[in-house]
């Protein structure tokens, strides 16, 4: 049996554990449908001409995990950004670890999509935003939605601001031979509302594990919101990470991705502009090695005038890793006014590596700024010589040179210790010991 | 301390050198003269050790040893130091992160621990002031959007730190004000000492004034067509390059 006839059969198993008279359960009925009418993604499609989930297809996936675990907090400590302060929520193996966590209710609410979908004062958000934001068309989010039943879920109601920043992590155990998880967060931050997002997805063996996970973002007026993704797992964990984003009138989004690691990693980040003057951040670092895939599908959709995006994307690609960007922008004719810029820069350290990079802009309105630029290139042989001129080794003067390729990422990075935690991901990655932080 | 013998080089096998001697020995000043395109800034890539040219002939060795098979900053560990004609940005990294991070390497090098940060502090202030570099200018980061002239003074100011027994200033001078080259001529000149030396590659009399050379070279077509005192570089400023390439064709 093949994965989708799997998944297929497994919904009705799920389905009698769910509350069937709920709203929520009309929408996986639906998207249960449209996805035994899709089913996988193909090649064949041109949004995933690069990237293959076939062998992933074939792969005997445990799709209801068993739910027995001994993790203590030591075990898994080096995951998390611990030298701050955080709430945390923690899955273990798709089910929540209350032992492992740190919610909250205290005037902001910092808990599970379990509780949003069960207890009665949460209906009013689910009713509002679940699902209004995620795709009823693209078919690894409809599968996503046809399972959803457990992630993080953040509401952040007008005027406030949690005290501290929220780490959301998603552990596998291996306790199974083969898992598949279905994440699904949904995040409200409503005006004028502030808050900072931590996400990692974390195999602790080296069993496979294939994540499909939807997050959606809503950001009313004037909210902001920064969402910091940390990709760097073992390499047999798979992962699409699905967000979508839908932000009013002068919110501002930022979403930072980094990509060290993983077998196969497909980013799909979707941003909507529901309103005026809003402004969208995309950025990202990816450096692999080995034959790690990560692929970045952007979207910005510019749906009202005014507004601006920001993207930019620095990918090192060594061993016989591949990279792709596809990054996609929507100018509505109602759009005037618009600024949106995108920049994607490679660089190639073996002839074995690849970078696929394609700008796609479609733009509508006549009065607009927009501008793209995309580099593929080997690191500079002058700079190199002259760090090492200085008498910095070749291997040293080569990490220096990428922390100064990638710096204009992460210097936007707004929690200092989480900006050291990547520059050590960093100088791990390279084997390098950098006697400073940037 | 540098003996270049008969060296030949090349670019993707175009000759650029074609059998320069010079010998530097410790405590002197050379400066090397000539028109564009003599070879002079290749000259001090060989001796940096950059690996683009390839010796072909001939040999380069410091205090006694052979340099052909050092990596750049192996050379750098022995004590030679090249201020660059066009140093390069290097965007996130500052000038003072550069420069610990330099001088820790050369340390580790040659078996020592880092330098505690007390000491690195106290070099770094005491050279900059005497550079008269300002202390905002040593976060930012490295040559990136720098004027040329501060370019040249952060190059020096590297020198000052570095303590090489080798400098080799390439075109130091240009893009350089009358003020800055003063400051940069002094802070060169508290270099001089008698165990280290200099070689000053330059198109122009005008930073001569102020760092006088016992030596004056010129180059023409890969070669060293003259050598004199500092007599020589006053003749070339009056008369130019002509009546020597004549008398080189000669």
């Amino acid at each position: 049996m093949d994965l989708k006839d799997k998944l297929l059969s497994s919904f009705l198993a799920f389905e009698n554990n769910m509350d069937l008279e709920h709203p929520v359960h009309e929408e996986r009925s639906e998207a249960i449908k449209n996805f035994e009418e899709k089913g996988f993604p193909s090649k064949k499609e041109e949004a995933w001409k690069y990237t293959s989930l076939n062998n992933l297809q074939k792969v005997d996936f445990s799709i209801f995990p068993k739910q027995e675990n001994s993790l203590e907090y030591k075990d898994i400590k080096k995951y998390f950004l611990h030298e701050i302060d955080t709430y945390k929520i923690v899955f273990v193996d798709g089910v929540y670890s209350s032992y492992l966590s740190e919610t909250t209710h205290d005037g902001v609410d910092v808990c599970l999509m379990s509780s949003a979908f069960s207890k009665p004062m949460f209906r009013p958000v689910i009713d509002v935003y679940f699902n209004k934001a995620a795709s009823k068309e693209e078919s690894l989010t409809t599968l996503n939605t046809a399972f959803c039943r457990e992630g993080a879920y953040i509401y952040i109601p007008k005027n406030k601001m949690p005290k501290k920043p929220i780490q959301i992590l998603h552990l596998a155990t291996g306790n199974e031979a083969a898992l598949m998880l279905q994440p699904r967060n949904l995040i409200v931050a409503e005006q004028n509302a502030e808050v900072q997002i931590i996400e990692r997805h974390q195999s602790l063996t080296d069993n496979e594990v294939f994540t499909n996970s939807v997050t959606e973002i809503f950001a009313g007026k004037d909210a902001i919101v920064d969402y910091y993704k940390v990709q760097n797992d073992n390499n047999n964990a798979s992962l699409v990470d699905n967000t979508y984003i839908s932000q009013k009138d002068s919110s501002v989004v930022r979403v930072h991705t980094f990509s060290f690691g993983g077998k196969l990693t497909r980013n799909n980040l979707n941003f909507y502009q529901d309103g005026e003057r809003i402004d969208s951040i995309l950025k990202g670092v990816t450096i692999l090695g080995e034959k790690q895939h990560v692929d970045h599908h952007t979207l910005v959709h510019h749906a009202q005038p005014n507004c601006e995006s920001h993207q930019d994307y620095k990918g090192i690609f060594g061993e016989r890793s591949t990279g792709v960007f596809n990054g996609k922008i929507i100018v509505d004719k109602i759009a005037q006014k618009t600024d949106a810029f995108q920049q994607n820069n490679n660089i190639l350290i073996s002839d074995k590596a690849t970078i696929n990079s394609k700008p796609q802009l479609e733009i509508f309105a006549d009065d607009v700024k927009c501008s793209h630029g995309c580099t593929i290139g080997q690191l500079d042989e002058e700079a190199l010589f002259y760090l090492r001129s200085r008498g910095i080794p070749k291997k040293e003067a080569t990490a220096l040179l990428m922390y100064a390729f990638a710096n204009n990422v992460l210097a936007s990075v707004r929690i200092p210790e989480l900006k050291a935690r990547i520059n050590k991901i960093i100088a791990n990655k390279l084997g390098v010991r950098v006697g400073f932080e940037l | 301390m540098l003996k270049i013998k008969n060296l030949h080089a090349s670019i993707d096998d175009k000759k650029i050198l074609k059998g320069i001697n010079l010998e530097v020995n410790a405590g002197e000043v050379h400066a090397i003269m000539g028109p564009n395109g003599s070879g002079k800034s290749t000259l001090a890539s060989v001796i940096a050790g950059k690996e683009e040219f390839e010796i072909k002939k001939g040999s380069i060795s410091m205090e006694g040893e052979d340099l052909e098979e050092l990596a750049p900053e192996e050379r750098a560990h022995k004590g030679i130091f090249l201020s660059f004609q066009y140093p390069v940005e290097i965007p996130g990294v500052s000038v003072t992160n550069f420069i610990k991070t330099a001088i820790n390497e050369s340390r580790k090098a040659r078996g020592m621990e880092d330098m505690p940060a007390n000491e690195m502090l106290k070099l770094i202030r005491e050279k900059s002031q005497m550079l008269d570099i300002d202390r905002k200018f040593l976060s930012r980061s490295l040559n990136e959007g720098f004027s040329g002239g501060e370019k040249k003074r952060n190059e020096i100011f590297q020198m000052a730190v570095m303590e090489p027994k080798l400098a080799i200033l390439d075109e130091t001078d240009s893009g350089l004000d009358i003020d800055a080259l003063r400051i940069v001529a002094d802070g060169v000149n508290k270099l001089r000492s008698k165990d280290k030396a200099i070689i000053v590659i330059t198109h122009y009399q005008r930073l001569l004034e102020y760092i006088v050379p016992d030596y004056v070279h010129v180059l023409h077509d890969g070669k060293i067509v003259k050598s004199g005192t500092k007599e020589l570089a006053l003749e070339l400023e009056e008369k130019g390059y002509d009546w020597l390439k004549q008398e080189a064709a000669v």
